[in-house]
C-alpha cells in the first residue's frame, strides 16, 4: 500500500479526470443557447397551432428552420452533458453506466428526428 | 497513514438539515427544469416529424399540443425554459467571479424568480 503516494493516488480521480472540460462545453452550449432558445420560443411558439399549409410555409422559410436545428442540436448537447451530472449525482454502478449511455443515445436521436423533419419541412 | 478511513469518512449533512435557503432552492429547480425540458423538446420533436409526415399526422400531433393538457405542458415547458436559462445566465456570471456574496446571491435568485414569471407572463401574451 505504500508504495503509492496519496498524491499518485488521487490523479486521475475526481474533478483531476475530465470535469474542467466537461464544464467548459456546458459553458459553451449554455452562451449559444441564451441566444437560441428566445429565437426558438418565439418562432416555434408561432407555428404551434397553424394550419398544416401555413406550418409547412413557415418552417420552409430559412429563419425558423435553421434556428430549429441550432437550438435542437445545441440543446441536446447541452441536455446530454447536464443529464450526465444528474445521474452521477443519484445513481450509482453499472445503472449509472447504462443510463448515461442510455440518455446519450436518446440525446443524439432524437436531435437527428428533429434535424431531420425540419430538413424535410424546409426542402 | 491515509488509508485508515477510507469508505467510513463522515458525510455532508443530508439536505434536510439546512434551512431552504434561495440559493439553494433556485439551484435545485433549475436541475429541475432542465432535465423536465426533455419532455417538450420530445414534444416539439414530435410535431416537427409530424408535420413532416403529412396532413393527418399534423392534425393528431398539432391537435394535442393545442389542448388544453397540451396548452398546459406548453405554459410550464415556458416558464421552465425562462426560469432554467435565467439559471445559466447566474452561472455565466458566477463563474467570471461577481455577484458572489451572500446579499447579492440571495437577490439574485429572488430576480430569477421574478423574471422568469415576467418572461412566461410576456410568452403567453404574446403568443
Amino acid at each position: 500500500m505504500r508504495y503509492l503516494t496519496d498524491r499518485k493516488r488521487a490523479a486521475g480521480l475526481g474533478s483531476a479526470k475530465s470535469g474542467t472540460e466537461h464544464h467548459w462545453h456546458m459553458m459553451i452550449s449554455s452562451v449559444a443557447l441564451v441566444g437560441l432558445v428566445p429565437l426558438f420560443v418565439f418562432t416555434f411558439g408561432r407555428a404551434l397551432g397553424m394550419g398544416y399549409e401555413d406550418a409547412l410555409a413557415y418552417y420552409a422559410r430559412p429563419f425558423p428552420a435553421i434556428v430549429g436545428i441550432l437550438t435542437l442540436l445545441v440543446g441536446f448537447y447541452h441536455f446530454k452533458g447536464g443529464v450526465q451530472v444528474l445521474i452521477e449525482d443519484y445513481v450509482h454502478g453499472f445503472a449509472r453506466k447504462a443510463l448515461i449511455i442510455g440518455m446519450t443515445c436518446l440525446s443524439y436521436a432524437a436531435a437527428a428526428v428533429g434535424v431531420f423533419a425540419i430538413v424535410r419541412i424546409a426542402l | 497513514m491515509a488509508d485508515v478511513n477510507r469508505g467510513d469518512r463522515p458525510l455532508s449533512p443530508h439536505l434536510q438539515i439546512y434551512r431552504p435557503q434561495w440559493t439553494s432552492v433556485t439551484s435545485i429547480f433549475v436541475r429541475i427544469t432542465g432535465n423536465a425540458l426533455l419532455i417538450s423538446a420530445l414534444l416539439a420533436i414530435w410535431w416537427f416529424a409530424a408535420l413532416a409526415r403529412g396532413p393527418e399526422a399534423y392534425a393528431v400531433a398539432n391537435g394535442v399540443l393545442t389542448s388544453w393538457f397540451g396548452d398546459l405542458v406548453m405554459f410550464l415547458s415556458v416558464g421552465g425554459i425562462w426560469y432554467h436559462l435565467l439559471g445559466g445566465v447566474r452561472h455565466l456570471i458566477w463563474d467570471s467571479g461577481h455577484m458572489l456574496d451572500v446579499n447579492r446571491s440571495e437577490m439574485f435568485g429572488q430576480g430569477m424568480v421574478i423574471v422568469s414569471v415576467l418572461l412566461t407572463i410576456f410568452t403567453v401574451i404574446v403568443l
